[in-house]
Order: structure tokens, then C-alpha cells, then sequence
């Protein structure tokens, strides 16, 4: 512990004067070379999800009846579907479904997560066990199978499922916030924070909520990696984007039923989800280790 | 050890009671008259009567909450629309052949993660261990449903070596019933794997590097007597009861992996019921595993205490 005090202060004050955390924390992401690739690839599919009518070799809802599961070729790089439809076209569009979904979900859990963790956390009493109790239930209900619930009875489509799995993915979300909260509010620095005088809300806002933020982050980037297989998996069952709008789960719902003759429909959104899961679930892992204080 | 279970088992009610809540309000996400839609393609007025009075749908909402928990409780969980069989017979009849594919994946997800995760601990910092954790990265991040059609691809549709889907029952055929099982239980098992070796490399870390450890190498002992009667014993505590933490992953994926595979278990019923509009169903899933879950929580933290003799107090 004094050993990685000692390093720590060292490492902090070793280049001109002192580094700041953001600054150590930049420093010690771009050593993780996995991380690095992993945060390119994912601008590489932001970048093709928000230019895709521009970059994209054809219209994704285009049937050619005429080129019916043709196999990759000059003409069709990923080939086409069972309505001969551009599959590369449709991986580019369906990169939008994803990352919205990705995103969307746990934005919608950080909205509702982090403000009911902070209450719960700083108050205590009454309102944490309450608090805690629906949390505990909310987790007792394996993740998927309350998403499938949740999305099967909001009807099916992209945006309930995206309000589906934000709503699964939410105790996460409480317990972690409550949790640092509990840890961050006994430090010395929020004592003197209300020994001042200030108000509980610009406590908790002020001197609470930037403490947690480094968690917070490395969270949210693991909770997108899970929200974009679940939307997947939910578009697989059909209950999230609805055909003809092109989403790498219903691709693969579709291309289960001509594995024997063309299983490049299968082979693409499936590489798809798992290059942008395995993404960010690298950049989180990266996000952990550059930003633990325990840790040079 | 007493005092421990009982307030685990009180802290439960809450819990069990929020967790009715809330799949007693799923119902009311349902958009417009709830015995409408919950009666389906079922246009006779006398269904939908039925399903009102059933459901108590013209009471106040705090009533209906109590005549569905009082039936819950006696083990009526409503009946299926489309199969006009009441739901927990459903569940019954469906539950062994779930708990037959889950039993093979845990097996799985055991030898291979657990395996891994001593390797990659002994062997710290070499490509074993480089290779382990590209493994548990690969299993965290491959969606459990495109590494089934893939291997659907490979061994049934290339080299045609396994059924691509079907079950039959263990104690029918056991041959036929592990070919149909051998897949779908290592794509339900992978994703555990995954996190079960995370779990022993570091509690394998942790213990090799403790004194007892060094003491056992310094009085000459073999390093696999070491390892495997020493370190293992005490690694695999936290590891057997951060596995029971996976139990919910292995009943989601087990929606995905039985819908892929066509085995007729309890994952194909909650799907069957979503496409069905059968929503009873779809709800008394949801409580069975929720409980389920629970109960299995309560049982790790238990086993854990038993083996732990300093948590025993």
C-alpha cells in the first residue's frame, strides 16, 4: 500500500511538475496497444453507421431478384441474401441499430441509475433499503429473459427494445453508484465540504459525483458491449427492429434458415457484432486498468 | 450459521415481493384493454369475459396485484391462452430438458474455465497465460447465438458429423441425446468459461502468492502436490460461488441456444409464448426464474459460509 503510495507520486510528479489524473490516465490507456486498436475500430464502425448512405455500395433494402444468394464477389464484396439484397450494404445500415442501441439503452440506465444510486447512497435509511430491495429484485430476473419480458409486452420494436434492455440494464448501474457513494462519503474532503455549509444536493453533485465518474465510465463502456448483443439477441427474436430495416441480429435470424447454400449471410453481421462487442469490451478493460489509482 | 440464513431468507421477502410487482405490472405495459390483448387471436366475447374475471381486471389495481399473488402462491400461475394448459404445468413438463442442457454447459464451462484459469495463473505471463486470456476475451464478446449457427455450419451442414437440432431425452437414448446436446451445451457453456477462468486466475494469483504456498514449495513439496492440493482447494471457494452468480446467464442464454437448436426446453417456451402473445406464460417464466435465481443465490452464499470456517463466527 505505502509501496504504491510511494509510485504513485512518483509516476504523478515525474515528467515537468505535477501530471494531472486525466492527463496519467491518457498516458497509461495509450500503453495498452489492444485497447488502442479497439477504440479505432470502433470509430471505424461510427464513422461507417453515420455515413452509411454515403460509403454504402448500394441501397440496403434493395431486392434484386435476380442475384439471390450469390456468393461474395467483385460485385457484391459480403454477397447477397435470400431476397438478394447487398449483405455488405446491409451490415453498413445495420451498424446504426446497433450503436444506437448500444448507446440509447445505457444512456437510459445512467439517466435513471446514477441519480437513484446517489440518493440511495448519500441518504441512507428508509429510501437506500427501499431503494436497494427494488434493485435486488430487478437483478434476481436473469438479465435476458426480463429484457424479452419487458420488450414482448412494450411490443415489438427498436426503440422498446432499446427501453427493455436500458430498464435491465439500470440496477447495475444503482448498486455501483450506491456503492461509491457509501465509500466516497466518509472521505475527509466531503466532511469539510458540509462543515462549510453546503447544501446535501451540491455535496453530492459537486463533491461526490466527480469522484465516481472514472467507474462510472469504465460501466457504461462494458454495459454498451452487453446492450448491443442483447439488442442483437432481441432483433434475433423479433423483437427489435422489425424487417425490412436492415440490424445485424434479424440478418442472422434470416441467414439460420440457408446456412446450407449461404452461409456468408450468417458469417458477416455475426463478425459484426462480435469485432464491435470485443471492441468495447477492450476499451473498457483498458479504461479499468488506466484509471485504478491502485495501479501504475 | 443460523442467524446468517434466517436473515437471508427474511431479506428475501422484499425482494420476492418487488419481484412480483414487477411481473404483475407487466401486464399493464400492455397497451389498451389488458384482457383484449391478452386474449390473442381469441375474438369470442365469453374468452375475453373469462380473462377479466380471471384476472379480476375490473377491480382496483392494488386488488388485482393481491388475487395474482394469492394464485402464485397456490401454484396458479394463469393458463396458457394457446395451449389451454394451465402455465405451471407448462413449466414442469419443460424444466428437465433446460436443466439437462444446463447441467452438460456447467460441466463444460467447469473443465474448460476452471482448467484455464490454473494454467494462466501457474504459468503467469507466458503464452499460456496470453492465450487463456484471449479465450475468456472471445468468450465474453461472441454473441452465444451466431457461435450456435456456426457451429450448426461446421459439424452439421461441412462435415456433418452432429444433428443440427432436435433433442431426445437423456434416460430415452443416452448416445443420441449427447450428440443432440454436445453443441448447444458448449455454446451455453462457452460464455461461463469465459468468466470462470477470470475468476480462478485471480483467486489462483491470490493464493499462490500467499504464505502457507511458500511454505509448502520451501519444505520441498511437488509443485503439482503444491498446486493442486493446496492452492486449488482454497481457490476454487470464491470461484464455485461466483459461478452460482451465473446461473442467470446460463437461463438467458439458454432462451437463445434452445431457439437456435429447436430443443423443446424452457427458453423455446418463453419464446413461443412472446410470438404467441401468450402472456401468462411469458410471466410465470419470468417468476419461476427469478425465484429460481434467488434461491440459488441463498444456496452459494450458504455453501460458501460451510466451507469458510472463519465466516462461520
Amino acid at each position: 500500500m505505502a509501496e504504491a503510495a510511494l509510485t504513485a507520486t512518483a509516476g504523478a510528479t515525474s515528467a515537468e511538475g505535477v501530471e494531472t489524473p486525466t492527463a496519467r490516465a491518457i498516458r497509461r490507456f495509450k500503453r495498452r496497444k489492444g485497447a488502442l486498436i479497439a477504440l479505432f475500430v470502433i470509430a471505424i464502425f461510427i464513422a461507417a453507421a453515420a455515413l452509411a448512405p454515403l460509403i454504402s455500395p448500394y441501397n440496403p433494402d434493395l431486392q434484386t431478384w435476380s442475384a439471390v444468394r450469390k456468393a461474395p464477389s467483385a460485385l457484391h464484396w459480403f454477397g447477397t441474401d435470400d431476397v438478394g439484397r447487398d449483405v455488405l450494404a446491409r451490415v453498413i445500415f445495420g451498424a446504426r441499430a446497433s450503436l444506437l442501441a448500444g448507446v440509447i439503452s445505457v444512456a437510459i440506465a445512467l439517466l435513471v441509475g446514477v441519480p437513484v444510486g446517489l440518493v440511495s447512497g448519500y441518504l441512507g435509511g428508509f429510501i437506500d433499503a427501499l431503494f436497494s430491495r427494488i434493485t435486488d429484485a430487478l437483478l434476481a430476473c436473469p438479465f435476458l429473459i426480463l429484457a424479452i419480458a419487458l420488450a414482448a409486452f412494450l411490443g415489438p420494436s427498436l426503440g422498446n427494445a432499446m427501453i427493455a434492455i436500458g430498464i435491465t440494464t439500470t440496477p447495475i448501474f444503482i448498486r455501483l453508484t450506491r456503492g461509491q457513494v457509501m465509500a466516497v462519503k466518509v472521505e475527509d474532503y466531503v466532511e469539510a465540504a458540509r462543515a462549510v455549509g453546503n447544501p446535501h444536493w451540491r455535496i453530492a453533485l459537486v463533491h461526490i459525483l466527480p469522484n465516481i465518474l472514472p467507474a462510472l465510465l469504465v460501466q457504461a463502456t462494458l454495459s454498451i458491449a452487453a446492450a448491443i448483443i442483447a439488442e442483437a439477441a432481441l432483433s434475433f427474436l423479433g423483437l427489435g427492429q422489425q424487417p425490412p430495416a436492415p440490424s445485424w441480429g434479424s440478418m442472422l435470424n434470416a441467414a439460420q434458415r440457408f446456412l446450407v447454400n449461404a452461409p456468408w449471410m450468417a458469417i458477416w453481421p455475426g463478425l459484426a457484432i462480435f469485432l464491435t462487442v470485443l471492441s468495447f469490451n477492450l476499451v473498457g478493460d483498458g479504461l479499468r486498468d488506466a484509471l485504478d489509482p491502485r495501479s501504475r | 450459521m443460523l442467524t446468517f440464513v434466517g436473515r437471508r431468507v427474511l431479506q428475501l421477502i422484499p425482494t420476492l415481493f418487488f419481484v412480483s410487482v414487477i411481473i404483475f405490472s407487466l401486464q399493464h405495459l400492455l397497451p389498451g384493454d389488458p384482457a383484449l390483448v391478452m386474449a390473442g387471436e381469441e375474438r369470442d366475447p365469453a374468452a375475453i369475459e373469462q380473462i377479466r374475471q380471471h384476472y379480476h381486471l375490473d377491480r382496483p389495481l392494488p386488488v388485482q396485484y393481491v388475487y395474482w399473488v394469492k394464485g402464485a402462491l397456490s401454484g396458479d400461475l394463469g393458463e396458457s391462452m394457446r395451449l389451454k394448459e394451465p402455465v405451471l404445468s407448462l413449466i414442469v413438463k419443460k424444466l428437465p430438458v433446460t436443466i439437462t442442457l444446463a447441467s452438460i454447459a456447467i460441466v463444460i464451462a467447469l473443465v474448460i474455465g476452471v482448467g484455464a484459469g490454473i494454467v494462466s495463473a501457474v504459468k503467469k505471463d507466458s503464452i499460456w497465460d496470453y492465450a487463456a486470456n484471449v479465450f475468456a476475451l472471445w468468450g465474453i464478446s461472441t454473441p452465444n447465438f451466431w457461435l450456435g449457427i456456426m457451429l450448426i455450419f461446421l459439424f452439421s451442414v461441412k462435415l456433418g458429423w452432429l444433428p443440427a437440432s432436435g433433442y431426445v431425452p437423456l434416460t430415452e437414448d443416452w448416445r443420441a441425446s449427447l450428440a443432440t446436446m454436445v453443441m448447444p451445451a458448449f455454446v451455453l457453456g462457452n460464455a461461463i468459461a469465459a468468466v470462470l477462468m477470470r475468476h480462478t486466475r485471480s483467486a489462483m494469483l491470490h493464493v499462490l502468492d500467499s504464505d502457507y504456498i511458500r511454505t509448502a514449495r520451501a519444505k520441498g513439496l511437488l509443485e503439482h502436490s503444491v498446486i493442486f492440493k493446496h492452492a486449488l482447494r482454497n481457490a476454487l471457494t470464491p470461484v464455485i460461488t461466483l459461478g452460482a452468480l451465473e446461473f442467470g446467464t446460463l437461463l438467458s442464454g439458454a432462451v437463445l441456444t434452445e431457439q437456435i437448436f429447436t430443443i423443446p426446453g424452457f427458453g423455446k417456451l418463453i419464446v413461443d409464448a412472446v410470438f404467441n402473445r401468450d402472456y401468462a406464460v411469458v410471466q410465470g417464466v419470468v417468476l419461476v426464474t427469478a425465484t429460481a435465481y434467488m434461491t440459488l443465490n441463498l444456496l452459494a452464499d450458504m455453501a460458501y459460509i460451510l466451507v469458510n470456517p472463519r465466516l462461520r463466527g
